[in-house]
């Protein structure tokens, strides 16, 4: 298990630090309280357990309840994939896949995940064994900077998922027929992953591809 | 963020209960807007519960033809069940027109009832805001208000409610079911549930300390077009500068509601009664008494071009 004291100065949060704006994570070692201990109306951290499966790996972590899923996945277990873009929901680089659906890691507790199975763009393929998708990426320069795209890699999987399950979009003329993977519908089901570099038109390109030899 | 504490609950009622023993306690369900909020110090509960756990993930026929849609239902679910997108699919509509892929997978059925506004000066901390701190003052009012409500606002608010689903119910006339914290349930009506700001703008719903939402139920399907279209400044992913939830028979009747443009969903019945006579008269009624600001009064003339829209859409679906 891992110690809910277990956590280390990143560069970024030591910075932080230093300019006198102490962030949440640097709470001092050992303030960690029992998952029992009530505390309200206290600045006192509260600890409680969590047990997920990440990229097939059982995990158990002991975190601050307000650990959200991805400082979880990034501070606590390292996995550094995906990434903390807008920390509130609009930019969607956190895109991981929980239980099969996509979702914003940041707008969600790691507490709230118990027996959950995650999986993350760690999860997804290796740079030896790569998902479909992460080789389309490659293929089709589906980025530039690169920030954004394991939450695009994990997202445009799901959307695919999505899109065989029957989930009407927005953009679908029928809601009572299929949709299909056309141009039309991976924008708009792509809408929740923001680029800045732009690479939207390489992204649509390699995500059709991936639609395209699956059907 | 404030530490907090957490624990999951085991039935509505004992959430119910535990809520009202902790002032400082909050809901949690899809958290996609309890946790920005939350991030950004404008809620800080001292304790979560979370209610994934119970039961209220079903969506049930009811005995008088409708459905009931539990309280943890996800967006996603809702909008992709056969029954809603063949018999309400305005609803369907509505909850695609709404926020990403991702969130629609969290998002919950009660929690986007619940939604808290997008007011930018409500956002932000530095800024005077009478639902954040009740007492301190509107920034919006005299500030940037180009996304802010067009009527039924107050001296103390003209912050709008954010969501698409809740327009859709409020044509559909749903009812929201509740349980309390001494156990016993209430269903309140759309129309009802959602209040308007008066001199009060941080008390946004009839809900009382502790009462836990369980389900929302629709009446028997009510036929016609169904249609609900959606203006914003971009073609996906963004809030409604204003919204028109429809339901046009075909002969011409039909009902109304608006989104973007209030405090609460808004319908006007008596305007429906308007309906055969075409957007103008529907608009008139539905928006008699605005109060709009230079900013957003184009919302007036905005409402009436896309209801005309959507009754011209109808009427070439019916040729």
């Amino acid at each position: 298990m891992e110690e809910f004291s277990d956590i280390k100065l990143s560069r970024r949060e030591f910075v932080m630090v230093g300019a006198a704006s102490v962030s949440a994570v640097a709470v001092p070692a050992g303030a960690a309280t029992p998952t029992t201990q009530r505390t309200p109306a206290s600045m006192t951290p509260v600890a409680a357990n969590v047990s997920f499966v990440v990229n097939g790996q059982p995990r158990s972590l002991q975190l601050d309840t307000r650990t959200t899923l991805l400082d979880a996945l990034r501070e606590h277990l390292h996995l550094t994939g995906t990434k903390k873009g807008c920390d509130h929901g609009q930019c969607g680089a956190c895109t991981v896949i929980v239980d099969g659906r996509r979702i914003n890691a940041c707008l969600t507790l790691a507490v709230m995940h118990e027996g959950a199975k995650v999986t993350t763009v760690e999860g997804l393929g290796t740079p030896t064994r790569m998902h479909p998708m992460q080789v389309a990426f490659v293929k089709h320069d589906g980025y530039q900077c690169g920030y954004c795209t394991p939450g695009q890699i994990c997202s445009a999987v799901a959307v695919l998922d999505e899109i065989r399950a029957g989930i009407p979009s927005h953009v679908s003329p029928d809601l009572n027929a299929r949709p299909h993977a056309s141009p039309g519908e991976i924008r708009e089901r792509m809408s929740g992953n923001i680029c800045r570099c732009g690479a939207y038109s390489n992204i649509l390109e390699a995500i059709t591809e991936v639609a395209g030899s699956q059907s | 963020m404030n530490p907090f504490t957490y624990a999951r609950a085991h039935s509505p009622a004992e959430a119910a209960a535990a809520a009202m023993q902790s002032p400082g306690a909050r809901f949690i369900a899809g958290g996609t807007n309890l946790l920005d909020l939350m991030k950004l110090g404008i809620e800080t509960p001292t304790h979560l519960i979370d209610v994934n756990g119970l039961a209220l993930d079903k969506i049930e026929a009811t005995p008088q033809g409708g459905l009931r849609i539990g309280a943890l239902v996800r967006n996603t679910d809702l909008a992709a069940d056969a029954r809603v997108r063949r018999d309400y699919s305005v609803l369907s509509r509505a909850l695609l027109a709404g926020a990403s892929g991702q969130l629609r997978n969290r998002a919950t059925t009660a929690g986007n009832l619940l939604q808290r506004t997008r007011c930018p000066y409500f956002y932000d901390t530095n800024q005077q805001c009478n639902k954040r701190n009740p007492g301190s003052g509107c920034a919006a009012i005299g500030g940037i208000s180009r996304q802010h409500a067009v009527i039924g606002s107050s001296t103390a608010c003209i912050a709008t409610h954010p969501s698409d689903m809740a327009v859709a119910m409020r044509v559909l006339d749903a009812s929201v079911e509740t349980v309390q914290p001494n156990g016993a349930r209430r269903v309140i009506p759309i129309a009802d549930f959602h209040k308007l700001p008066g001199n009060t703008p941080h008390i946004e719903t009839v809900l009382e300390r502790g009462e836990l939402i369980t389900a929302v139920t629709l009446p028997a399907p009510l036929g016609g077009t169904h249609v609900y279209r959606k203006v914003r400044d971009r073609a996906s992913y963004a809030f409604a500068l204003i919204s028109v939830a429809a339901i046009v028979q075909r002969d011409g009747t039909g009902r109304v509601a608006l989104g973007g443009v209030a405090h609460k969903p808004w319908r006007v019945e008596a305007a429906d009664a308007e309906m055969a006579h075409g957007p103008t008269a529907v608009t008139q009624r539905l928006l008699d008494g605005a109060t709009p600001t230079t900013d957003n009064e184009f919302k007036l003339q905005l409402v009436r071009r896309t209801l005309a829209a959507v009754m011209m859409q109808e009427k070439g679906a019916k040729s």
